[in-house]
C-alpha cells in the first residue's frame, strides 16, 4: 500500500499488465512522444503524462506512438485484439471519437455478435473525458452515454485511484472490448492503493456511504461530489447512501434498485448531457422496478442541454457542483 | 517581387500583430492570467499573411487549433480575440469558444478548430457554394503536418479534385505534431499526396513571406478562374512548444536557437526589404511598436471586461427553441 494518484494508479496498472502478459501493447498519439526527434524520447508520455515511463520499460515495440489518425488507431487495436494481441489503445480525448466512431460502433462492438459468437476482441480503449479544465466544447465532453447505448462494448468510469487501478487491470484482462474512461479532473486525486495487482469485477457498483434518508448515485468524478454532500448532510443529522456505478455497461441493476429502495429518495448526478444520459436511464429503471418504494420524485443533477462553454464562470455554472447536488437533495428531504 | 510599398507595409503590419498577439498570450498564460489551452503561431506568421493577403472578405478560411495568426490575417479584431481568450462576454464568440474556436463569419473566418483535420472538409462546402453560385471566391483550409495523416484530409483533397472546387489546402509543416516528428509520422511525402489526388501541389519556404505570397497568388488566381484546387506544402517552424506549458524537451537547444535566430520570418522579411531599399528600417520599427501598443491595449481591455453571466448559459444552441 502507498499513496498514489489516479494517474499513477493507471500507469502502474499498465506497467504491471505489460509485465505479466507480453501480448499487452500500448498505442496512441504521443503515448511515449519524442518519436523521430533529436530530443528526449518519452518526451510526453501522453498529453498529461499518464503513460510516462512505460517506454523505458518496454520500448517502442510495445509502446507505439502513432500518427494522428484515430480511425486507424482504433481499427488497428481491434484487429490486433482479434488476432492475438491484447492492446490498450489511447484515444487522447473522448471527443475525438467523432473522428473514428465507426471502428467502435460498427466494427469492434459487433464482431462477436455478427460473427455468431466466434470473435474474441480483448481490446481496451483508454480515453480522457469531462469538464473543468476550461478546454471548451470539443475537449470537455463526457459522451459515456453514447458508448453505453451500444451493445457489445463495456463502459468503465473509475471514480478514484483505487478503482482506477483495479478496473483497468480488469479491463485489460477482460476478453470483451472495453472503453475505460478517465476523468481529467481526477488525475491528481490521491488515495491508498495496493502495490500489487488486483482486479475489480465489472458490473459491481460500490457503496461508498450507507445511510437511510437519501441515496446519491454517481459515476466517475460525480462520486466525489456525492460523497461530500453526503458528509455535509450527516453533519446536519441526515444519513445518505452513495452508490458509485463503477461500470455503466454492464450495469449493476440490483445495487441501483437496492440503493433506491433503501431510502426512497434518489438524486442521480451525471456530468453528461441531460438527454438520454445515465441519469435518465437509471431513473427509468428505478421507476419501472421500484416505483412503490419512492417517497419523492427522482432528482437528476446534470448540465443543461448545451455544449460545454469555455468561459470559466460559465463552465462553473454548467457543471454539477456540491451546491447543486445539496440543493437537489434538500428539495426532496 | 511585384509587391507595392503599401502591400509590403501591410504584410509586415499583419505579421507584427500576429507576433505581438501570441507573444502577449505567451506571457499572460505563464503568469496564470489566462484559462484553457493555447497553441501559439509565433514563427509561422509568413504563412498566414502570405496567403490571406490574396483573399477578400467574401473568401473564407478554416483554421486549426493554432489559429490566432490565421484569424488576425483574415481580419478578425484583435481586442475581440483577446477578450475571447480571457473568456469575456464581449469576446469574439461571447466567451463560449475560447482560443480553439475563434470565428468571425463576417470576415470569412469559419473557425479555428479543436479537432485535428476538422477544417478542410468544411472548406469543401464553402468552395462548393462559390462554384454553385459562380461567385469567383475561394476557400482555404489550413492544417498541420500531423493533421495531414487524418483521413479527413485525404478525403477532402480527393473530393476537391473530383468536383473541381475552388479550394486551397495549406499544410503548415512545422516539423512536429505535439512531441512527434514529422519524419516519424508521415509516410511518403505530403506533397506527393497532393499530387496523387490530382491537386496542383507546391512546396514553399514558409519562413519567406515572398515565397508564400507568390505561390499563393498562383494557386488562388487559378482557383478563382475555375482551374481547380491546389495544395501548398509550407515548410515552417514554430518557436514555442505545442501548447503553452510544453517543456519542448523533444527539440534540442540548438534546434530551438536555430528556429529563433535563423528561421524567423519577420527578421527575414525585414532584412530583405531594408537591404533592397524597398522600405526604411524606421517604417518597420514603427509598425512593430504600433502592434505592441495595440496588443497591450487589447490585454488591458480584456482584463477589465466583464464575464458572461448565468443568462448567457443557455443561449446560442439553436436559432429557434
Ligand atoms: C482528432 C484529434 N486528434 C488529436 C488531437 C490532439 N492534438 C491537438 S493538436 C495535435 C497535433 C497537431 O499537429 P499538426 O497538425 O502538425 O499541427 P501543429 O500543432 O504542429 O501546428 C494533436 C495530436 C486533436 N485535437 N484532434
Amino acid at each position: 500500500m502507498s499513496i498514489k494518484s489516479y494517474k499513477d494508479a493507471i500507469n502502474e496498472a499498465l506497467l504491471q499488465e505489460m509485465k505479466k502478459d507480453e501480448n499487452v501493447v500500448i498505442m496512441g498519439e504521443d503515448v511515449a512522444g519524442g518519436a523521430g526527434t533529436n530530443g528526449e524520447q518519452d518526451a510526453w508520455g501522453g498529453v498529461l503524462g499518464v503513460t510516462k515511463g512505460l517506454l523505458g520499460h518496454y520500448g517502442r515495440e510495445r509502446v507505439i506512438d502513432t500518427p494522428i489518425t484515430e480511425t486507424a488507431i482504433l481499427g488497428m487495436a481491434s484487429g490486433a485484439a482479434l488476432t492475438g494481441l491484447r492492446p490498450v489503445a489511447e484515444l487522447m480525448f473522448v471527443d475525438f471519437m467523432g473522428v473514428c466512431f465507426d471502428q467502435i460502433l460498427n466494427q469492434t462492438a459487433k464482431f462477436r455478435y455478427m460473427f455468431g459468437g466466434k470473435a474474441v476482441t480483448p481490446v481496451t480503449i483508454r480515453t480522457m473525458y469531462g469538464g473543468g479544465l476550461r478546454a471548451a466544447s470539443q475537449h470537455s465532453q463526457c459522451l459515456y452515454p453514447m458508448f453505453t447505448h451500444v451493445p457489445g462494448i463495456k463502459v468503465v468510469v473509475p471514480s478514484c485511484a483505487y478503482d482506477a487501478k483495479g478496473l483497468l487491470i480488469q479491463s485489460i484482462r477482460d476478453d470483451d472490448p472495453v472503453i475505460y474512461m478517465e476523468h481529467k479532473n481526477l488525475y491528481d486525486v490521491t488515495q491508498e492503493v495496493p502495490d500489487e495487482s488486483y482486479t475489480i469485477p465489472f458490473g459491481e457498483a460500490n457503496f461508498t456511504r450507507e445511510g437511510k434518508d437519501i441515496t446519491f448515485i454517481g459515476m466517475g468524478q460525480t462520486v466525489g461530489i456525492c460523497n461530500k454532500v453526503a458528509d455535509k448532510l450527516k453533519s446536519e443529522g441526515k444519513s445518505a447512501t452513495v452508490l458509485d456505478l463503477r461500470t455503466l455497461s454492464p450495469l449493476d441493476e440490483d445495487s441501483v434498485l437496492e440503493a433506491a429502495e433503501e431510502t426512497g429518495r434518489v438524486v442521480i448526478v451525471d456530468e453528461s448531457y441531460p438527454r438520454c444520459n445515465i441519469a435518465t436511464d437509471l431513473s427509468a429503471l428505478i421507476c419501472q422496478e421500484s416505483f412503490s418504494s419512492l417517497k419523492a420524485p427522482i432528482k437528476m443533477v446534470t448540465p443543461p442541454h448545451t455544449p460545454v462553454p469555455f468561459s470559466p464562470p460559465l463552465e462553473d455554472l454548467y457543471l454539477p457542483s456540491e451546491e447543486k447536488v445539496y440543493n437537489a437533495a434538500k428539495e426532496i428531504l | 517581387m511585384q509587391l507595392s510599398r503599401e502591400d509590403l507595409l501591410k504584410a509586415y503590419k499583419g505579421m507584427c500583430e500576429i507576433r505581438e498577439f501570441d507573444d502577449a498570450v505567451h506571457y499572460e498564460f505563464a503568469a496564470d492570467a489566462m484559462p484553457g489551452f493555447v497553441h501559439l503561431y509565433v514563427g509561422e506568421e509568413a504563412s498566414a499573411m502570405g496567403i490571406c493577403m490574396h483573399l477578400n472578405e467574401k473568401d473564407t478560411i478554416a483554421s486549426t487549433h493554432r489559429g490566432h495568426g490565421h484569424c488576425i490575417a483574415k481580419g478578425c479584431d484583435i481586442t475581440d480575440m483577446m477578450k475571447e481568450l480571457y473568456g469575456k462576454k464581449d469576446g469574439i464568440c461571447g466567451g463560449k469558444g475560447g482560443s480553439m474556436h475563434i470565428a468571425d463569419l463576417s470576415k470569412g473566418m469559419l473557425g479555428a478548430n479543436g479537432i485535428v483535420g476538422g477544417g478542410p472538409p468544411i472548406v469543401l462546402g464553402a468552395a462548393l457554394t462559390y462554384k454553385t453560385k459562380k461567385t469567383g471566391n475561394v476557400s482555404v483550409g489550413f492544417f498541420g503536418d500531423g493533421a495531414s495523416n487524418q483521413g479527413s484530409i485525404s478525403e477532402s483533397m480527393n473530393m476537391a479534385t473530383v468536383l473541381q472546387l475552388p479550394a486551397i489546402f495549406v499544410c503548415e509543416d512545422n516539423g512536429f505534431a505535439e512531441s512527434t516528428a514529422k519524419e516519424y509520422a508521415v509516410g511518403g511525402s505530403i506533397l506527393d499526396r497532393g499530387k496523387a489526388f490530382g491537386l496542383d501541389s507546391h512546396e514553399v519556404d514558409g519562413n519567406d513571406f515572398f515565397a508564400v505570397h507568390e505561390a499563393a497568388k498562383h494557386v488562388i488566381d487559378n482557383a478563382r478562374n475555375g482551374k481547380g484546387p491546389a495544395l501548398l506544402h509550407i515548410k515552417t517552424s514554430k518557436v514555442y512548444g505545442h501548447f503553452e506549458g510544453d517543456a519542448i524537451s523533444y527539440r534540442t537547444k540548438e534546434e530551438n536557437e536555430k528556429i529563433k535566430n535563423e528561421e524567423d520570418p519577420l527578421k527575414i522579411f525585414k532584412k530583405k526589404v531594408t537591404e533592397s531599399g524597398l522600405l526604411e528600417l524606421s517604417q518597420l520599427e514603427k509598425l512593430e511598436n504600433d502592434a505592441k501598443e495595440q496588443v497591450k491595449i487589447a490585454v488591458e481591455e480584456s482584463k477589465k471586461a466583464d464575464f458572461p453571466t448565468e443568462k448567457d448559459l443557455l443561449t446560442d444552441v439553436y436559432i429557434k427553441y
